[in-house]
């Protein structure tokens, strides 16, 4: 039953990633972005049940005392089958964690699934503390967490610290996904300085780097046409960030959403100014995905090209999706992530 | 004028009703053995599978409480939150059917039903669904949750979320917790977190599994050689039909009628036998296995716990291909016959040449063919790799040594007619030789069918004897015993040590030899072990020199993969590197496991107390012990009596031993029958021939038993034939498709009895069938004979 039941459970609701498959199904009883509210701290680091769906996603761009790079991601999704929350194995929530390391030779990936309701994954707001099975993020305040996560051949053990406030995209924290008004709330804490271990296959590893940290929720659906999502992002040498997406239409330009992040923290976004066109392609399970882009963010004279650190980061879960470290080159200099979804 | 021809084909028949009957009773019987085998096979795994599957039972280590009784809610999150990947189960009685729990978002794989219509949100949230067969969700009492059918789930269980199972069921803790065969890294031991739970490995039912998977693929090979023995006589019955149709062919050319139109006609007609044939045949195969399986899943029934139906379902993927396998086989068979046809010129001579009397030319032609065959066997034996090389291996060798058949036995009675004295002994092997042509098809399919039986009983009874011995070895100690922890262990082990006969302490590291990873185990020097283990290879007396701590014994696999022989060093440790003593059968273990003695295995894993223990104690005291065990604190899930399961598993195999000799007894039939189709057909022939050694004085009742006489010779050299070929195909079951399916080879036992036995039946069987041809010559009116004379033909 298990694959199956991934399917079943990923098609109302998965991630950044599948943010964009989650999007896609009727709000049907859930509550909807509102963007007169704006979200408020330390509250809304917690769970929405009212919501449909959730996650809560950490990229790291990391170095090894070699000067290997590696990525590291850490997600936690919640997918909700009612509007509510109840204890115990009624609880209509359910969460799915996933987690993955890339170095230049290999991309490690696993997941875990959870029942809401009795403690084996949640959220809770303050003190900070994201779980799922053995992994986590926590720390005694949002400024300052630990992360880490286990599969059968990696684990990781982290710890962040903020170097910069927390952004909020769109609107003040509401993101508009669509030409037809599907909105999510998201909201973003770009500036985390990390350090840690990597446990790899060949041995431990010291790393230390940067991280980013994503929140969003929504119940809305996407518009039937969108087909996927390739989003982008993008630490520059200097300290300035980018973050872009676009959401893929089959018989139309898709819609497309930039935040440009001074290094103070200021947000400025850019709505359908954003342009992402694929370089080059890779045959990833009998899948075609890009692993070099053309980027580019005129406003911000942003002309760069993406390349994936290892065009190998495929993620072969359920639904299967790309995402992994890249860097970039041309009028910016960085490092970054990139995820690409759709691509089934 | 499609009708008219279509008329003049079908008259033949009529004329001839007992090639007909060849002809439609030679394939329904193909069909019905491959089909009857087919449904055996299917039907039996089918079965394995779902009491298998149905909560994993066997095939996951489990976490149970240590002392008996239920486990927390709470007890499962921590285990989660440390990385334990477990999943929890609980199961019950509701209305007289088993009602399972399960967790599906954690459960692994393969556990509970799978149904394309699965909707994980109707499952999980309000009052759930019950998934079932819809025998068992009548059975249910009134309940609120949906009932869904679903036909792959057990016999008499309906398995539904673990929390509508704890709702239903009343309770609040579960059973059991699964434990998940891939595990994270860096989790701690199971006793710092949840000192009152227990983990319980795998069972030993896992490996039965892998073992009748073995026994279910030589099963299949089996039934594909019923078929082959079907076709060939098939391929007689058409062949034969073709060539008396000669004339009838030609003149209805000359009238106009379009060679196509005659081809395509003709095909119609085969089209027709073969579905008609087929039809028969598969009910034929239904009756077969429905009368075959209720033993066997009387038997499951006894393993599982479980209930499994007894009827046999009629999937009409089954049907269906042997349909498809019976029309296939037609066309294989008629394939020669209609391309003779389609070639043959207008003004071809017309005479009644009896197709069986085939010339020389295509005697050489068979010959090549065969040689080639034989050639492409050897050339597979030595080179080739994989299943498919070991089915083509299969395939070329029996073809070819059936083609060869012929050659061989003419060049014998070629030698005989020479080394005759007098002219009834020189008369009699000529005229054998004469009429080999005419019988070669049948024996052909007597040599298919004698060495697919001498193979397949060499296969079953090797693998009975392996499986026997395996067992055995494993599962040698009356009782086995499970404690919950290191002091436990200990008290247990000094309140026996009194009490019984010997205490076989068992413990298993997973660690690494030659970058491979391994289960070390550890052997207490006893009697037990010399008794019952046997290796592939070993040093003399391996086990006193194992227990002098002098080398270490490494299972198949092992020495498979790193390359091991007696005598190589295994490295175990910084500074323990020891020689290989024996290498031991290990059937359906997937890792490398390597053997030391206690003192070792302390030295190497002092932090592991070893805490299951095999008990060999008198078989009469089982009971007593097992009290007493009980009066110390030990729970009774603890202790297993691993007789009893042996039992079990041995009367499952017998049973399907007795299926596979009920088989054999079935081709031979089948040769049998195509031996006296064939000499009834060459009666009316050979007439002419046998008409002028009667006038020459010899009497009617001598010629028939003459006849007797020759049919029983060339079945005694037919076996003769099959007795290699046999030998050679239960080798390539065992040691090449086996191997290259699983990776282990079975060992290959002879059993010369059960072969003389063979031979025997196979001669009963020859004589049987030119019984009544013989008889029919001893009374043939002195007119007919006589005739024979008076009429030009």
């Amino acid at each position: 039953m298990n694959a199956r039941v991934l399917v079943l459970l990923c098609l109302p609701g998965l991630a950044h990633a599948q943010g964009f498959a989650g999007l896609g199904g009727e709000a049907g009883g859930f509550a909807l972005p509102d963007p007169s509210v704006a979200p408020a701290f330390p509250d809304d680091h917690g769970a929405h049940p009212d919501y449909r769906i959730e996650w809560w996603y950490v990229t790291a761009n990391l170095t090894g005392p070699d000067g290997t790079p590696y990525g590291l991601q850490w997600t936690l999704f919640r997918s909700a089958l009612a509007p509510r929350e109840a204890t115990g194995f009624a609880s209509p929530q359910n969460w799915l964690g996933h987690a993955a390391v890339t170095t230049p030779e290999s991309h490690l990936f696993t997941q875990r699934l959870a029942r809401g309701g009795i403690g084996q994954a949640g959220v809770e707001a303050a003190p900070f503390a994201a779980w799922i099975d053995d992994w986590r993020m926590a720390g005694p305040d949002f400024d300052n967490l630990d992360l880490a996560a286990s599969g059968p051949d990696f684990a990781y053990d982290l710890s962040m610290s903020a170097t910069g406030p927390l952004v909020l995209h769109g609107e003040a924290g509401y993101s508009v996904k669509s030409g037809k008004g599907q909105a999510s709330y998201y909201y973003s804490q770009p500036f985390f300085a990390v350090e840690g271990v990597l446990r790899l296959p060949d041995g431990a590893v010291e790393v230390s780097g940067h991280a980013w940290f994503d929140h969003e929720w929504s119940s809305q659906p996407l518009s039937d046409r969108q087909t996927g999502w390739d989003w982008f992002s993008l630490s520059f040498e200097g300290g300035a960030k980018l973050m872009g997406f676009q959401l893929r239409e089959n018989d139309a330009a898709g819609y497309s959403y930039a935040s440009w992040i001074a290094p103070d923290g200021t947000l400025t976004p850019y709505v359908g100014d954003f342009e992402a066109e694929p370089l080059e392609m890779a045959s990833l399970d009998g899948v075609e995905v890009p692993v070099r882009w053309a980027v580019r963010l005129p406003q911000r004279e942003v002309a760069v090209d993406v390349t994936a650190l290892n065009p190998a980061a495929w993620n072969a879960l359920s639904p299967p999706y790309w995402e992994g470290p890249v860097t970039i080159t041309g009028s910016h200099e960085g490092r970054g992530y990139l995820e690409m979804t759709g691509y089934e | 004028m499609t009708r008219a021809v279509l008329l003049a084909l079908l008259s033949h028949w009529h004329r001839a009703p007992l090639q007909l009957f060849t002809l439609i009773a030679g394939l329904a019987l193909a069909t019905g053995l491959w089909s009857g085998v087919q449904a055996i096979n299917a039907e039996a795994r089918a079965s394995y599978d779902v009491a298998a599957a149905t909560l994993g039972e066997g095939r996951y280590a489990r976490i149970e409480a240590a002392a008996g009784g239920e486990i927390a809610l709470a007890d499962y999150v921590t285990l989660r939150r440390a990385g334990w990947q477990v999943s929890p189960v609980v199961q019950g009685r509701l209305g007289g059917v088993r009602l399972v729990g399960i967790e599906p978002l954690t459960a692994p794989g393969g556990i509970g039903p799978a149904t394309e219509n699965a909707d994980i949100a109707a499952f999980l949230t309000g009052a759930g669904q019950v998934f079932g067969r819809a025998e068992a969700l009548e059975a249910l009492p009134g309940i609120d949750a949906e009932k869904v059918v679903a036909p792959d789930t057990a016999p008499g269980t309906v398995v539904t979320d673990v929390s509508v199972a704890l709702r239903l069921l009343d309770r609040v803790g579960f059973d059991a917790l699964i434990v998940a065969p891939e595990q994270p890294l860096g989790r701690p031991a199971l006793e710092e977190i949840a000192p009152d739970l227990a983990l319980r490995p795998p069972q030993a039912g896992s490996e039965v599994g892998r073992l009748t998977d073995s026994f279910h693929l030589n099963l299949t090979a089996f039934g594909l050689l019923c078929f082959a023995v079907g076709i060939f006589i098939v391929h007689g019955a058409v062949g034969l039909a073709f060539e008396q149709r000669r004339p009838v062919l030609r003149t209805m050319r000359a009238l106009g009628v379009p060679l196509r139109r005659l081809v395509a006609l003709m095909m119609a007609e085969l089209l027709g036998f073969a579905l008609i044939a087929g039809t028969l045949g598969v009910g034929l195969g239904w009756l077969l296995a429905a009368q075959l399986l209720p033993d066997v899943a009387a038997t499951l029934r006894g393993l599982y716990g479980a209930e499994v139906t007894g009827g046999l379902r009629l999937r009409p993927v089954w049907w269906l291909s042997g349909l498809g396998i019976a029309v296939l086989g037609t066309g294989f068979a008629a394939g020669a016959a209609l391309w003779r046809l389609a070639r043959m010129p207008l003004l071809a001579a017309g005479g009644r040449r009896a197709w069986a009397m085939a010339d020389a030319r295509s005697a050489r032609w068979q010959g090549g063919a065969a040689l080639v065959l034989i050639g492409v066997a050897v050339g597979l034996a030595l080179w080739g790799e994989g299943l498919v090389a070991g089915f083509g291996l299969l395939g070329a060798g029996l073809v070819g040594a059936a083609l060869a058949l012929p050659v061989v036995l003419g060049a014998g009675l070629a030698i005989a007619a020479r080394l005759a004295r007098g002219p009834l002994a020189q008369w009699f092997w000529a005229d054998t030789r004469q009429q080999l042509p005419g019988l070669s098809l049948a024996l052909m399919a007597l040599l298919l069918a004698m060495a697919a039986n001498i193979g397949v009983s060499t296969m079953v009874s090797s693998f009975r004897q392996t499986f026997t011995g395996f067992l055995d070895q494993r599962l040698a100690p009356e009782l086995y015993i499970e404690t919950a922890d290191d002091d436990q262990a200990r008290a247990i082990e000094a309140f026996l040590e009194p009490r019984v006969r010997a205490v076989l302490p068992l413990a298993s590291v997973e660690t690494e030899v030659a970058g491979l990873p391994v289960e070390l185990n550890l052997a207490r020097p006893d009697p037990t072990y010399p008794q019952n283990w046997r290796f592939l290879q070993a040093v003399d007396r391996p086990w006193e020199r194992h227990a002098a701590g002098e080398g270490v014994l490494v299972n198949e696999q092992l020495a498979r993969r790193a390359g091991l022989g007696l005598g190589d060093p295994v490295r175990l440790g910084p500074d323990t590197v020891l020689p290989v003593l024996g290498i031991h059968g290990d059937y359906g273990n997937p890792v490398g496991q390597v053997i030391v003695t206690e003192a070792l295995f302390a030295e190497l894993h002092p932090e592991v107390v070893p805490r299951r223990f095999g008990l060999r104690l008198d078989p009469d005291e089982v009971p007593a012990i097992r009290a007493a065990l009980v009066a110390e604190g030990l729970p009774e899930g603890a202790i297993t009596d691993q007789a009893a399961v042996k039992r079990f598993s041995m009367q499952v195999f017998e049973r399907t031993f007795a299926v596979t000799a009920a088989l054999n007894v079935l081709t031979l039939a089948v040769a049998g029958f195509a031996i006296l189709m064939s000499l009834l057909t060459l009666a009316a022939l050979r007439l002419p021939q046998l008409a002028p050694v009667w006038a020459l004085g010899l009497t009617r009742r001598r010629l028939a038993g003459l006849e007797m006489v020759r049919a029983v010779l060339l079945a005694a050299l037919t076996a003769l034939m099959a007795l290699p070929l046999g030998l050679a195909l239960a080798w390539v079951l065992l040691s090449v498709v086996n191997v290259a399916a699983f990776g282990w080879r079975l060992p290959m036992f002879l059993f010369p009895w059960d072969y003389a036995r063979l031979g025997l039946f196979a001669l009963v069987a020859a004589g049987l069938a030119a019984l009544w041809p013989a008889i029919r010559l001893a009374r043939t009116p002195p007119a007919a004979l006589l005739g024979v004379f008076a009429n030009e033909r």
